[in-house]
């Protein structure tokens, strides 16, 4: 179950690999919608963290275009909604993720990231 | 027998069958979610206000179920590919990721307003192949940095560990504080030889001010704790000599009959199908 939610605080970790690290990049996503409870504090609480155009840019590959480019100032209830729903409800089930800088790949099986890397990759 | 890091590797250790044992064991299950709730309590996070947790050592997510219960969203990180696959079938609410703490997390500054750990860093404490970046040390620095780099400022992380020797304590509590953490060691029940509980109590910022939290003392509160009972074996160990048979049994009573006939005393009820039997409870 990797949720965007987790995936925009996702960086490679790869020894070495310090630039251009963030955010992974989809391959051959395959999403799965699972409704979660709607919780508007923990929502606007967690507005600040976000990497705004990671997000928008990762929805957008994953074929949900609900969000503007630009972080709105002011939040409304339906924009929280639509927030909620990219960050906890899409669950990216099957597929990789890669980072741009370095091209290891994080493969997702069963919606769990295996995040492990090899000898010479450890920092 | 020795302890379970001793023996093999975590992701190895924690098979498919191990998992599911450790999984379905009620004691465990006890004892893991009573300290969850003790390592929440350490991390004292403000009331009624959901936060983004990072559960180290997520395993089949008994932790992590608590974690939900309390309204919070988390996230967790295990090594051993059979527990996270006991979590799935378990349907827990969190992210799950396989990834090995000892080489690091990837997790952007800030991330997390917490972190907890039930039972999992004494992984940390044994090398399994002679590479450099395989040493304890290094696993642990590694794992701290990378862990004080993913919590806010302020935050805490909560991990609660089973130390073999004071020396391991000492080695751990080092290399967090040299990784930036302010803290210490928690142990509760100090004196109990089973109930010994020791968390370690690490702060991110804060302005130092923050005190370590004192641990519990006194006698465990046993009152979920089976009771031996020697009762039972005692009934069981009777039942299987067989020696005495049930007193009201039909046979007895007949034999009784029989016995009371013989010496020529009178009004002995006559025998019949109702012999022995119970009466009705509206009688």
């Amino acid at each position: 179950m990797v949720r965007l939610i987790t995936h925009n605080l996702l960086a490679c970790h790869v020894k070495g690999c310090t630039t251009n690290n963030f955010p992974l990049v989809f391959q051959d996503a395959q999403v799965e919608i699972h409704e979660a409870e709607f919780n508007e504090d923990f929502i606007r609480g967690f507005m600040p963290k976000i990497e705004w155009k990671a997000l928008v840019d990762s929805a957008r590959q994953l074929g949900d275009t609900s969000l503007p480019e630009e972080q709105p100032e002011m939040a409304d209830d339906d924009f929280l909604k639509t927030l909620h729903h990219v960050l906890l409800e899409m669950h990216i089930e099957e597929g990789a993720m890669v980072c741009q800088n370095c091209g290891h790949v994080y493969p997702i099986s069963n919606g769990i990231p295996n995040m492990l890397l090899a000898e010479h990759e450890i920092g | 027998m020795s302890r379970p890091e001793l023996q093999a590797p975590p992701e190895i250790y924690y098979g498919d069958t191990e998992a599911k044992k450790y999984t379905a064991n009620t004691r465990i299950q006890q004892i893991q979610a009573d300290m969850t709730y003790r390592a929440l309590e350490l991390l004292n996070l403000p009331p009624d206000e959901p936060k983004f947790l990072l559960d180290i050592g997520a395993g089949s997510g008994l932790s992590g179920e608590i974690l939900d219960d309390e309204g919070h969203i988390w996230v967790g990180v295990d090594i051993a590919p059979s527990m996270l696959e006991v979590a799935l079938e378990r349907d827990v609410q969190g992210d799950l990721f396989l990834q090995d703490i000892g080489q690091g997390f990837g997790f952007r500054p800030g991330s997390f307003d917490g972190a907890v750990s039930i039972s999992v860093i004494q992984w940390l404490l044994n090398a399994e192949t002679s590479h450099p970046t395989s040493s304890p040390p290094h696993r642990l620095t590694r794992f701290f940095t990378t862990l004080y780099a993913a919590l806010r400022n302020p935050s805490r992380a909560v991990l609660q560990f089973y130390p073999t020797s004071d020396d391991q304590i000492q080695l751990i509590t080092s290399i967090a504080q040299k990784a930036g953490f302010g803290g210490g060691v928690v142990v509760d029940y100090p004196n109990s030889k089973k109930a010994r509980k020791v968390f370690l109590c690490l702060y991110v910022g804060g302005g130092g001010g923050q005190q370590v939290p004192k641990g519990l003392e006194g006698d465990v509160a046993d009152e979920n704790a089976v009771k031996f009972e020697k009762r039972r074996e005692r009934e069981r160990r009777r039942e299987k000599s067989g020696k005495r048979k049930n007193v009201k049994a039909k046979d007895w009573i007949l034999k009784k009959k029989e016995l009371y006939r013989q010496r020529g005393k009178e009004d002995v009820p006559r025998d019949s199908k109702y012999t022995g039997r119970k009466r009705r409870t509206v009688f």
